[in-house]
């Protein structure tokens, strides 16, 4: 019994009950109190998982450390039970650092800024919600990498999504409604079918415990069984994956959701389909596995060169990493369906670089959104390298570390999956992989050049001058009213409608592209399109961002940090010496 | 003979009768003072409070179940020629009303227990709604509380009902007094009009169910469920036909001879029930199926399920609440009770029966709700939804079905019960419509919480965890059984009901739009306002707060234990009947 897991669970949980609190201070100083609380709390978890990470035993990463089990629902044979090893304990740190650095981005400097949703705002931004949602997200990320019991697994996989589904549902974007409701109907058949399937292999083989599960290799379950238990688990995890004909869900919910969203989703929700491979499917059902792949292979190259021309024709640029994710998650399943160390290791490997790198995508996408008041790339016009250096370079730097370029994190994801295409399993068709090995090259060359593409349209080039209502310009007018609206929120609301109003005037003017909509919007929208106002990084976001670089570095040039830890787990996993 | 009863076995219905007596009798005799109207309904819950009080003790007695209103064996009934009533194979048991070999009318084991728990901690809420519903004094106070306490005496006795006759009796209990409720506030033409539906589709379905009790009585000659059972599965392999007997035209001829064969048979209990499906005599079928009709009038089951929205609507909230759990987990326990304790042998014939409608029942109910504007409609519909998934279980042949079915039940009538509560706070605002909960979270944040938790619990998603585990009950005992059409149905048909679940709980999460001319700029302010705004129109709206703040807070707190602690209701759920064969 080791209370490190629990804690992980229960802080940010405590922290999110605690927001439910009625509390009677004024507005400003309880958004003061938001912030600090919500830092405290997302930091003191990623502390937490420091702590794991520092006391794990690396001598054996293959065993299961802070182990916690107590029975929990008899009856279902549920059992509370967490733990961590060598492919989980990376995620979980993951997961801890992206939420943290997230509440750093929301909370951190001034946080009136655009984009920085714990402002209180007329028009019902509810600061608390978020922080509250943000926490409750946490508790199932990490639940669902902490757990060793199949349906506890479930539990907190689809913990996860009401909260999400709130992210985007509240502080999305404009077709926002349409993108949550998709989502969630996505995943929750995702989920459903997923059931099924650990209620298969519990009906055959008795047992939750994924431990002794895997431990067993399949023993007990007949082939078919195997093979029906592995379509449904597959087809589960695959929708969150998201696997190529079951991800229309994705590109709609990354569009719409808010920065953090997107960063969390992208970095870390989509983990828990790929996490469920390496953790259920293909240990505990080996023959079903050695069924399925050449399919699971198929469904991965098609979603690479899917994906890589699907971004190739994209215009918004939150739309088009979207699409990355899905290229790059094919080279994921891609590792998984050789069914080889090689492969797996490199799908895990992939899992945590892509978390790193669209999570620091999002998040520039995010300001490059919040700056120019639109993701569209053309509208965005180029020369962001001169408008905006300090943007414009880690943007390059990101998209770089995306294509796959040596020496940075993307690199050996794709290339050890690659490798493990070239000699897959003994039961595995060679020349089919071959085939898959090949395709999946050309989306690497795919995927370099539709970041070139879009970082030569973007960040290269000449500044032209046809944005309209760029948001963060007028932030300083805005935060002057929104300071007075303080304390005469009425009076403050109708100075912040008016100024939108006449910012929408103004951008319909000139082509459209305001958007007076949104009560923040255009403050000064004249003197933004006059003299191009914009701010280049500031503090808090370079507080968000640098780990993620650094990580992204540090694993590209010493991808054994990872890879030795997963590769105890991986070996014993496929019962290979 | 003198039938020795055991009162405490029967205390907790005739609790309820009597408390339903005093009401009547208090509500004649006390002046016409304002404290009257809350004074009955506190009498009522007294009632339903000692009641449950005395289920609490019974089932914290342990030891063998209680039984009463016994027949001895040797008593078997009479003896009809050619319809087979059992010989009795002992000697006649001892004088004592109550030996092992008896069939007994009333006992009182795991499954009465639950299920009278349910019913009165529901019955409970009812009267608290009631409460509130009944502060206006639009409608008489002593007939409301003496009708609701003889529904609760009926469904309280159904459970524990072990002969078809008790069964039908309390079934009707449960029944006709709440058409005379539905339609007690006088001079509106909606609950009229749902009363009378309400009564032509009960007493149809009625009919049709005593049709199939008495063929089952005609053919077996006993009414008592374990002996109805035995007789059904040792007549069975008789009417298969060993080698030596000649195919037997009636079911009656077959019954004769049983006493010959019985020991040969009776060491092939497996090949029996397998056969059983393809040789009975066609009566049988057709008993089965007339009963399973019977039933799913009740429960609202398809195809008999197009009663429910506009009954409800036309309804008293509080009514609403009463048949969507109360009456309908009646029908479920008469239901489970004839199938299982009764016709469990005859599993191979109505399962399938009861598969398919399961499965039509949940996608009809999911897709009529799916259109709904209207709170009443759409929780009509959702609960014919989740009749189905609670009929589930039965239709596919585990030894554990029936512990799935009811648990799902209990689990059920807290998150449905606890969105009607918050249904009735916002309807006695004046507003039925689904649009009338946008923002009910920024109006009064606790009842916006429950309520959205209860949906989500209905959904079956975190964090309500009771739906999400009763859906894994019922998946699993459908899994274990081999139902994989069925348990597809069920998958994509838990996604149909999120889909209208969610879109409730995101209004009541959405702030009241408002008119873009500046002036209603504090509306807006939605959560950093939060003012808790007067509650719009009713007068009534204050009235009646704290009973149904109360009625809120008793479901929150159970759907909340049950989520966090879903073993208690597993660990009181019964394996099993006692006390049949």
């Amino acid at each position: 019994m080791s209370w490190l897991p629990v804690l992980l669970l229960a802080v940010p949980l405590a922290g999110a009950v605690a927001l439910l609190a009625p509390s009677r201070m004024d507005a400003p100083s309880r958004g003061r109190l938001l912030r600090v609380h919500g830092l405290a709390v997302s930091g003191v978890t990623f502390a937490l998982s420091a702590v794991l990470a520092a006391t794990f035993d690396y001598g054996d990463p293959a065993r299961v450390q802070f182990e916690t089990d107590l029975a929990w629902i008899p009856g279902l044979d549920l059992r509370f039970h967490l733990g961590v090893d060598g492919i989980s304990l990376p995620l979980v740190v993951l997961t801890a650092l992206l939420t943290f650095l997230c509440f750093v981005y929301l909370c951190r400097g001034r946080a009136d800024g655009p984009g920085q949703l714990l402002r209180p705002r007329a028009g019902g931004n509810r600061p608390r919600a978020l922080v509250f949602t943000l926490l409750v997200l946490e508790v199932g990320m990490i639940g669902t990498f902490l757990a060793l019991d199949l349906l506890l697994f479930f539990v907190f996989f689809e913990v996860v999504l009401i909260p999400m589904y709130f992210v985007i549902a509240v502080w999305g974007g404009r077709a926002r409604r349409a993108a949550a409701v998709k989502f969630i109907l996505y995943t929750l058949l995702g989920s459903v079918v997923l059931l099924l399937g650990l209620l298969i292999v519990w009906a055959q083989a008795g047992t939750l415990d994924m431990v002794a599960l895997a431990r067993a290799h399949g023993t007990g379950m007949s082939h078919s069984v195997q093979v029906v238990a592995f379509v449904a688990v597959g087809i589960g995890l695959a929708v969150k994956t998201p696997m190529w004909p079951l991800h229309t869900w994705l590109p709609d919910a990354h569009t719409e959701a808010p920065t953090v969203g997107s960063v969390l989703l992208a970095g870390v929700l989509l983990k828990m389909g790929t996490y469920g491979f390496a953790r259920i499917a293909i240990p505990v059902l080996p023959d079903g596995a050695a069924a399925v792949a050449p399919w699971l292979g198929a469904f991965a190259v098609i979603g690479i060169i899917y994906g890589s021309l699907a971004c190739l024709a994209q215009r918004d640029l939150k739309r088009m990493i979207a699409y990355s994710s899905i290229g790059h998650m094919g080279f994921v399943l891609l590792g998984f369906a050789t069914l080889t160390p090689v492969g797996v290791n490199a799908a895990l490997f992939g899992n945590i670089a892509h978390g790193l790198i669209t999570g620091l995508l999002f998040f520039l996408a995010g300001a490059v959104k919040e700056r120019y008041g639109t993701a569209d790339m053309p509208a965005l016009g180029g020369g962001m390298l001169s408008r905006l250096p300090h943007l414009g370079s880690l943007l390059t730097f990101a998209c770089i570390a995306s294509l796959g370029l040596p020496g940075l994190a993307g690199f050996w994801g794709e290339m050890l999956a690659l490798l493990g295409a070239f000699d897959p399993a003994p039961g595995l068709s060679r020349p089919l992989f071959l085939v898959f090995m090949a395709v999946g090259g050309l989306g690497a060359v795919l995927t370099a050049a539709y970041f070139l593409v879009m970082l030569s349209r973007v960040t290269h080039g000449r500044p032209t001058e046809t944005v309209h209502a760029p948001v963060l310009a007028s932030s300083a007018v805005a935060g002057g009213s929104t300071g007075q609206g303080v304390a005469a929120p009425a009076e403050a609301t109708g100075v912040v409608r008016a100024a939108g109003a006449g910012g929408g005037a103004h951008g319909s003017g000139t082509g459209g592209g305001a958007r007076g909509g949104e009560p923040s919007g255009g403050g000064s929208g004249a003197r933004a399109a006059g003299g191009g106002g914009f701010r280049d990084v500031m503090g808090h976001e370079l507080a968000a961002w640098v780990p993620l670089v650094l990580l992204i570095v540090l694993f590209g040039l010493w991808p054994k940090a990872l890879l030795l830890i997963t590769d105890p787990v991986v070996r014993t996993f496929m019962g290979a010496p | 003979m003198i039938q020795s009863i055991d009162y405490y076995a029967i205390a907790a219905p005739l609790i309820l009768a009597l408390a339903a007596g005093l009401v009547l009798v208090l509500d004649a005799f006390l002046p016409r003072r304002p404290y009257v109207r809350p004074g009955l309904g506190l009498v009522a819950l007294a009632g339903v409070f000692g009641a449950l009080g005395v289920v609490v003790s019974q089932a914290l007695r342990g030891g063998a179940p209680l039984r009463t209103f016994c027949v001895p064996e040797g008593l078997a009934g009479p003896e009809r020629a050619g319809l087979g009533a059992l010989p009795p194979q002992g000697g006649p048991s001892g004088g004592g009303g109550a030996a092992a070999a008896s069939s007994c009318s009333f006992v009182v084991d795991g499954f009465t227990l639950v299920l009278a728990g349910l019913v009165l901690l529901a019955g409970a809420v009812v009267v608290l709604l009631s409460m509130a519903e009944l502060s206006d004094g639009e409608v008489p106070v002593g007939e409301w509380y003496f009708l609701l306490l003889c529904v609760l005496a009926g469904a309280v006795s159904l459970p524990a009902a072990r002969d078809l006759i008790m069964l039908v009796v309390a079934l009707e209990l449960v029944s006709l007094p709440v058409f005379a409720l539905t339609a007690l506030r006088r001079y509106d033409g909606r609950a009229s009009e749902a009363a009378v539906k309400l009564f032509l589709v009960s007493v149809v379905s009625t009919a049709v169910m005593l049709f199939g009790v008495s063929l089952l009585y005609g053919m077996t000659g006993t009414v008592y469920l374990d002996r109805l059972a035995r007789t059904m599965r040792e007549a069975v392999p008789q009417v298969i036909g060993g080698p030596g007997v000649e195919p037997v035209s009636t079911a009656g001829g077959a019954m004769a001879t049983i006493g010959r064969t019985n020991d040969r048979w009776a060491s092939f209990p497996d090949h029996a029930s397998l056969q059983v499906s393809y040789d009975l005599p066609p009566v049988v079928t057709v008993a089965v199926v007339l009963v399973i009709a019977g039933f799913a009038f009740k429960v609202a089951a398809v195809p008999f399920h197009a009663w429910a929205a506009d009954v409800y609507q036309g309804a008293p909230v509080p009514v609403a609440a009463l048949l969507s759990v109360i009456s309908k987990a009646a029908g479920f326990a008469g239901l489970i009770l004839v199938l299982v304790a009764a016709l469990g042998g005859q599993a191979a014939t109505w399962a399938p029966i009861i598969a398919v409608l399961a499965a039509l029942t949940m996608t009809a109910g999911n897709l009529l709700a799916l259109r709904q504007r209207d709170a009443v409609r759409l929780l009509a519909w959702s609960s014919v939804a989740q009749s189905g998934y609670i009929l589930a279980p039965l239709g596919v042949l585990t030894g554990e079905a029936m512990g799935a079915s009811v648990a799902y039940l209990v689990f059920y009538a807290a998150m449905n019960l606890g969105a009607f509560t918050v249904v009735m706070l916002v309807s006695r605002r004046g507003g039925g419509g689904l649009d009338d909960y946008r923002g009910l979270v920024f109006r009064s944040p606790a009842a916006g919480l429950a309520l959205a938790f209860f949906l989500v619990c209905l959904a079956g998603l975190p964090p309500g965890l009771a739906g999400l585990f009763a859906k894994i009950v019922v998946f699993r005992e459908i899994v274990d059984g081999g139902g994989a059409w069925l348990a597809a149905v069920m998958a994509v048909n838990t996604v149909i009901g999120l889909y209208y679940y969610v879109a409730w709980a995101v209004r009541i999460f959405t702030p009241v739009r408002v008119p873009l001319d500046g002036t209603a700029g504090t509306a807006a302010g939605g959560g950093s306002a939060g003012t808790d705004g007067p509650p719009s129109g009713a007068g009534g709206a204050s009235r009646g707060w704290l009973p149904v703040g109360a009625a809120i807070a008793l479901a929150g707190l159970v759907a909340v234990a049950f989520s966090v602690a879903p073993q208690w209701v597993l660990d009181l759920v019964p394996g099993s009947f006692t006390g049949h064969g």
